[in-house]
C-alpha cells in the first residue's frame, strides 16, 4: 500500500514534468505570423485568443486548486451548504458572453478583409488533383503542374532525409511581392485543401466549383506548405512552394514560361 | 399498470415517429439547400431567368465590370474547351453574348454537361445567364468542334465594391450515364 | 410489451456462464453490462488502431503501413471509438443507472432493450470485416465527404449497412430512455428532482432521435449516388458535394454533444458526493444542458468554414459558435462552486471527475479559439484540431466513463475496487493523456495537416513524444482492466450507500444491487 502511495506521489511529479518539458523540445511549436498583413492579424488574434484562454485558465483553475487545497477533509473543514446564487450565475453567464462579443469584432473585420478580392494585380488558378497540384496565371498565360519531388527513397527511409523533406516541389508557385495575387481554386477530381501557413490562406478546391482566396506577400521568400483535406491516398504528400520575388524579377520568369499561343488569347473586349 | 404500458407504447410510438421524420427531414435537405443558397447565393440553381423589374434592365453605362471567363476539365473528360474571350468589359444591365468553342478529339461521341460556377460569392446572384449551354447537357461527334453560345447580364445591383466577376464553368463527361438518365429523369427531381 | 417491469420473472438471474441468459435477457442490468464490456472490447480494437497510427507517425518516413491502410486506420478508429465506445459506453450507463436512479424496476421497453444491444455486435463484425475486402476499408475519414468517399471499393455498401445498424441501435435506445425517464419516474420522483444524469441523458437521447435519422439520410444518399445513378452530391448532375458536408454536420455537431452531455451527468453526480456538499445550481445546469443542445443544432458549420461559404454564413456560424461556449463555460464555474467550501476527499472517482474538469476545459479552451473563424483557417484540418476534438473525448468522454465505473462498481458488483491501484491509473492516464494529445497543438500550429501518414521533419519532435504518450495510455488501460477484473471477483465488500455523503436512489438498495430492484416504487422525500 505505502508502496503505491510513493509512486502516485513520483506519477503527480512526473506530470508536471511532461506538461513543462514538452515545451522545450526545440521545434517550431507556434503558429507562424506569416508574411501579409492579413496573417499577421490572424496570428495576433490567434495569440489574444491564447492568452484569453490562459487567464480565464488560470482564475478558473486557480479557483479549483485553492479549493482543493484548503477545502479538503483531511483539513478537518466542515461542507458549506449553500447550492445556488442568482447573481453570481448571472455574472459568470454574462462577463464570458461580453468578452466573446469582444473577441468577435476583430475577427470580423479580419474576416471582411479576407473575402474582398477586389482591386486585384493577378489571377493564379489553382487546380487541385490526386496528387498534385496545377497552377494558371490567368493573364499572364504560364501554366505548369506542380508536383512532390522528395524521392521515394527518402520515403522508404533508404536515403538521408533532405531539409525540406515532403514540403518540396519540381515547379514552385512564382508570385511577385507586393501585388494582390487572387487565386481561384477548383478541383478536378475529390475535395483538396490549398494551404500556405505564411500566407493564411487555406481554401477547399471543390470539384464544379470556384472558390476565390487573396494574398499580398511582404517579403520575398518561399513558403511551404500542404494539402489540407484528406484527398486520398497520397493526400500527405502534395505540398504547396510559393516563392515570392521582386516584380522585375516575376516579369522575367513570366516571359521565360509564357506559352505564346494562350498569352495572345488574351484580350480584353471593350464595348 | 396496463394504462401506464399503453402510455410508454404510445411515447415510444411518436419518438419512433420522429426518428422516421427526421429520416426524411434529411431529404428536405436536399431542396431547402437549394433555397438557401438562393437566398445567399451561393450557388447557381438553373432558374436563372428570374424576373427582372424594368429599372433593373436598364444599362447603368457610367460602370464597366471585369468578367472574366474560365473553363475546367473534370476528371476523365478529354474535350478540349476554350472560352472565346477570357475577358470582357460591360455594362450592367445589358445583355451581351459570347460562347464556349468545344472540340472533342476522341474517336466517340460524347456527351457532357457543363457546370457554372462563379467568383466571389457575392456577385452569384447578380450573373444572370439568358442562355448557357450549361442548361443542358452537349453531345459532340468524334472530331467535331462545336460553339456553344452564352448570353448573360449583370443585375445592376451588383454591390459597389465588386470590379470583377469570374465565371467558371467545368465540364463533366457524362458520356456513361447519359442514356440511363433519361429514364431516371423523373425521379430526379432534384436536378 | 406485456409488462412495464423486467421481462423474465425469475427472481434470481441465470448462471453468468450461461449463454442463453445474456442472447435473451431484457434485465436492465445484465444489458447495462453488455454494453459497458462490448464498449471496452471496441474501446481495445479502436486502441490499437489508434496505436498502428501512432507507430506510423513515431518518425518522418514510412515505415509499417501503406498510406491506403493508413487512411482506413484513421477512419476506422474514429468509427470505432465515436460509436463503439463512447455512445454504447453511456447507453450502459444509462441501462444501469437510470432505473435505480428514478426508482424504476427497469427500462420501459425490456425487448427492445436486448436488441437494441445485440444489433451492435453484428454492426461492427460487418464493419471490421470491410477491412479484408477489395479495396480495403473505408479511407475517405469517418466525415466520409464525397467524392472521395465514393472511391471505397467493394466494402462501402457495407459500411454504409452497418452504420445504418449502428443507428438503428443508437434510436432504439434513445427511444428506451426518453420513455424509461418520462414514464417509470417513482411516485414524487418530479423532473426537477431527477438527478443530472439523467437529465443530460434525456437531453442527450433527444438528440439522437433528431439527428442520428439525418446522417442515415446522408449516408443512403451516397449509396444511392454511388449505386443508383442519383446525383445528390454529383455537380454534373445537379447536385453539390459541399451538401454532404452540411447534411453530415447537421448531424455531427449535435453528435459531439451526444458524446459529452451524459459525461456532465455523471461529472455532476461525483463532484457533490467527494465534496459532500449539494451540488450548485442544479436549475443552471439543467437549463445549460437544454441551451446547449438547442445551440448544438445551429453551429454546424464552423466544421467547414473553409470551403467557402459566403460571409454572412461564416459570419453567422462564428457567432453561434462562439455563444456556445457560454453555457458550456456555466457548467464549468458551477462544478467549482460545488467544490468551494466543502470538504473534499479524493478517492479515485474524484480524481477522474478533477482530471475531467481541467482537460475537457483545455478542450473547451481550443474549441474557442477554433470558433474565430479567420483564425479557423490556420487551424482547421491540423493537428489543433485533433489535439481539441481528443482533449474533450478522451479525457473528456473517457475520463467520466472511468470516473462513471469507479463510483458505481462497488453498487454494481459489490466489492471495493482497490483504491491505490485506482490512483495509480488516474495518474498514468492522466500523465500520458497529456504526453498524447498536448504537442499535438505544437505541431497543428506550426503547421501539420491531419490524417498524414508522413510528415515534414520538424514535427518529429513532438510527434515522437505523442507516439511514446499513446503507448503508454494503451498500456495504463489494461490496468484498469485488471482493476474492475479482481474487484468483480473480490476485495472489501462495499456498503449499500457505498461513499460516505453519496446521495440518491441507487444508493438506498444494497451492494450488490439484486436482480430485481425498485418493484415496488420507492417513498421520495
Ligand atoms: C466550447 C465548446 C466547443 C467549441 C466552441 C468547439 C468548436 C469546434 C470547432 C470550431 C471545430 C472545427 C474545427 C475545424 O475543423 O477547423 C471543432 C471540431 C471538433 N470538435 Fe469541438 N468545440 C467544442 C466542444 C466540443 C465537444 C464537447 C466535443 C465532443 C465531446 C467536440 C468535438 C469535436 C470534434 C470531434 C471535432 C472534429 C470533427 C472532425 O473534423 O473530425 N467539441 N470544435
Ligand atoms: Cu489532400
Ligand atoms: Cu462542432
Amino acid at each position: 500500500m505505502f508502496a503505491i502511495k510513493r509512486l502516485n506521489a513520483w506519477l503527480g511529479l512526473a506530470f508536471i514534468s511532461v506538461v513543462s518539458g514538452s515545451a522545450f523540445a526545440g521545434q517550431p511549436m507556434n503558429m507562424t505570423p506569416g508574411v501579409t498583413d492579413i496573417s499577421a492579424e490572424v496570428y495576433d488574434m490567434h495569440m489574444i485568443a491564447f492568452w484569453l484562454c490562459v487567464v480565464i485558465a488560470v482564475v478558473v483553475f486557480g479557483a479549483m486548486f485553492y479549493s482543493i487545497f484548503a477545502h479538503r477533509k483531511s483539513r478537518g473543514v466542515t461542507p458549506a451548504t449553500f447550492h445556488e446564487s442568482t447573481t453570481i450565475e448571472a455574472i459568470w453567464t454574462i462577463i464570458p458572453f461580453v468578452v466573446l462579443i469582444a473577441l468577435s469584432i476583430p475577427a470580423t473585420k479580419t474576416l471582411i478583409d479576407m473575402y474582398d478580392t477586389s482591386d486585384y494585380d493577378l489571377t493564379v488558378k489553382i487546380t487541385g488533383y490526386q496528387w498534385l497540384w496545377h497552377y494558371e496565371y490567368v493573364e499572364d498565360g504560364v501554366d505548369f503542374h506542380s508536383k512532390l519531388q522528395t524521392s521515394i527513397s527518402q520515403i522508404n527511409n533508404d536515403e538521408e532525409k533532405g531539409e525540406n523533406y515532403l514540403l518540396e516541389v519540381d515547379n514552385e508557385l512564382v508570385i511577385p511581392v507586393g501585388k494582390k495575387v487572387r487565386f481561384l481554386i477548383t478541383s478536378n477530381d475529390v475535395i483538396h485543401a490549398w494551404w500556405v501557413p505564411d500566407l493564411a490562406v487555406k481554401k477547399d478546391a471543390v470539384p464544379g466549383f470556384i472558390n476565390e482566396a487573396w494574398a499580398r506577400v511582404n517579403e520575398p521568400g518561399i513558403y511551404r506548405g500542404q494539402c489540407a483535406e484528406l484527398c486520398g491516398r497520397h493526400h500527405g504528400f502534395m505540398p504547396v512552394v510559393v516563392r515570392a520575388v521582386p516584380e522585375a524579377e516575376y516579369r522575367q520568369w513570366v516571359a521565360a514560361n509564357a506559352k505564346p499561343e494562350s498569352a495572345t488569347e488574351y484580350a480584353v473586349v471593350s464595348q | 399498470m396496463s394504462d401506464k404500458t399503453s402510455k410508454t407504447t404510445r411515447g415510444a410510438t411518436k419518438l419512433a415517429l420522429a426518428a422516421v421524420f427526421m429520416f426524411s427531414f434529411g431529404y428536405l435537405l436536399v431542396p431547402l439547400y437549394d433555397v438557401f443558397c438562393d437566398l445567399t447565393g451561393l450557388r447557381f440553381t438553373d432558374e436563372e431567368a428570374v424576373a427582372l423589374s424594368p429599372q433593373e434592365l436598364e444599362e447603368d453605362t457610367s460602370r464597366l465590370v471585369t468578367i472574366q471567363f474560365d473553363v475546367s476539365m473534370n476528371q476523365g473528360m478529354s474535350w478540349h474547351v476554350k472560352p472565346e474571350m477570357q475577358v470582357m468589359e460591360v455594362h450592367p444591365g445589358r445583355v451581351y453574348t459570347t460562347f464556349y468553342s468545344a472540340s472533342n478529339r476522341t474517336v466517340g461521341e460524347m456527351v457532357g454537361q457543363a457546370v457554372p460556377s462563379v467568383a466571389p460569392i457575392a456577385a452569384n446572384k447578380y450573373l444572370v445567364k439568358t442562355e448557357c449551354f450549361c442548361f443542358d447537357n452537349q453531345t459532340i461527334a468524334a472530331g467535331e468542334t462545336v460553339n456553344m453560345p452564352l448570353s448573360f447580364m449583370l443585375n445592376p445591383r451588383l454591390p459597389p465594391n465588386v470590379n470583377l466577376v469570374t465565371l467558371s464553368y467545368t465540364f463533366f463527361d457524362i458520356t456513361k450515364n447519359a442514356s440511363a438518365e433519361n429514364q431516371l429523369d423523373s425521379v430526379l427531381a432534384y436536378k | 410489451m406485456s409488462t412495464v417491469a423486467a421481462g423474465d420473472h425469475h427472481d434470481h438471474p441465470e448462471s453468468p456462464y450461461s449463454i442463453k441468459r445474456w442472447l435473451f435477457t431484457t434485465n436492465h442490468k445484465d444489458i447495462g453490462t453488455l454494453y459497458l464490456w462490448f464498449s471496452f472490447i471496441m474501446f481495445l480494437i479502436g486502441g490499437v488502431m489508434a496505436l498502428v497510427i501512432r507507430t506510423e507517425l513515431f518518425q518522418p518516413g514510412l515505415q509499417f503501413v501503406d498510406p491506403q491502410f493508413f487512411n482506413s486506420m484513421t477512419t476506422m478508429h474514429a468509427i470505432m471509438m465515436i460509436f463503439g465506445v463512447v455512445m454504447p459506453a453511456f447507453t450502459g450507463l444509462a441501462n444501469w443507472l437510470i432505473p435505480m436512479m428514478i426508482g424504476a424496476p427497469d427500462m420501459a421497453l425490456p425487448r427492445m432493450n436486448n436488441w437494441s444491444f445485440w444489433i451492435l455486435p453484428f454492426a461492427f463484425a460487418m464493419m471490421l470485416s470491410t477491412l479484408f475486402m477489395d479495396g480495403g476499408g473505408p479511407a475517405g475519414g469517418w466525415t466520409l465527404y464525397p467524392p472521395l468517399t465514393l472511391q471505397t471499393g467493394d466494402a462501402l455498401p457495407f459500411v454504409i449497412l452497418s452504420m445504418h445498424f449502428m443507428g438503428l441501435s443508437s434510436i432504439m435506445g434513445a427511444i428506451n430512455v426518453v420513455a424509461t425517464v418520462l414514464n417509470m419516474r417513482a411516485p414524487g420522483m418530479t423532473l426537477m428532482k431527477m438527478p443530472l444524469f439523467v437529465w443530460t441523458w434525456l437531453i442527450t437521447a433527444y438528440l439522437l432521435i433528431a439527428v442520428m435519422p439525418v446522417l442515415a439520410g446522408g449516408i443512403t444518399m451516397l449509396l444511392t449516388d454511388k449505386y443508383f445513378g442519383t446525383s445528390f452530391f454529383n455537380a454534373a448532375g445537379g447536385g453539390d458535394p459541399v451538401m454532404f458536408q452540411h447534411i453530415f454536420w447537421f448531424f455531427g455537431h449535435p453528435e459531439v454533444y451526444i458524446l459529452i452531455l451524459p459525461s456532465f451527468g455523471v461529472v455532476s453526480s461525483i463532484i457533490p458526493t467527494f465534496a459532500r456538499k449539494p451540488l450548485f445550481g442544479y436549475a443552471s445546469m439543467v437549463y445549460a444542458t437544454g441551451a446547449i443542445a438547442f445551440l448544438s443544432f445551429i453551429v454546424w458549420a464552423h466544421h467547414m468554414f473553409t470551403v467557402g461559404m459566403p460571409l454572412a454564413g461564416e459570419l453567422f456560424f462564428m457567432f453561434a459558435t462562439m455563444l456556445i461556449a457560454v453555457p458550456t463555460g456555466v457548467k464549468v464555474f458551477n462544478w467549482i462552486a460545488t467544490m468551494w467550501r466543502g470538504s473534499m476527499t479524493f478517492e479515485t472517482p474524484m480524481l477522474f471527475a478533477l482530471g475531467f474538469i481541467v482537460m475537457f476545459s483545455i478542450g473547451g479552451f481550443s474549441g474557442l479559439m477554433l470558433a474565430l473563424a479567420p483564425v479557423d483557417f490556420q487551424y482547421h484540418d491540423t493537428y489543433f484540431v485533433v489535439a481539441h476534438f481528443h482533449y474533450v473525448l478522451v479525457p473528456g468522454s473517457i475520463f467520466a466513463i472511468i470516473a462513471a465505473v469507479y463510483y458505481w462498481l462497488p453498487k454494481w458488483c459489490g466489492n471495493m475496487y482497490s483504491e491505490g491501484l485506482g490512483k495509480t491509473h488516474f495518474w498514468l492516464s492522466t500523465i500520458f493523456v497529456n504526453l498524447t494529445f498536448f504537442p499535438m497543438h505544437f505541431v497543428g500550429l506550426a503547421g501539420m495537416p491531419r490524417r498524414i501518414p508522413d510528415y515534414a521533419l520538424q514535427f518529429s519532435d513532438y510527434n515522437m513524444m505523442a507516439t511514446i504518450g499513446a503507448f503508454g495510455f494503451g498500456l495504463s488501460q489494461l490496468l484498469f482492466l485488471v482493476l474492475v477484473i479482481k474487484a468483480i471477483r473480490s476485495g472489501n465488500k462495499a456498503t449499500s450507500q457505498v461513499w460516505e455523503d453519496a446521495e440518491g436512489l441507487e444508493w438506498t438498495l444494497p451492494s450488490p444491487a439484486p436482480y430485481h430492484s425498485f418493484s415496488t416504487p420507492p417513498a421520495i422525500k
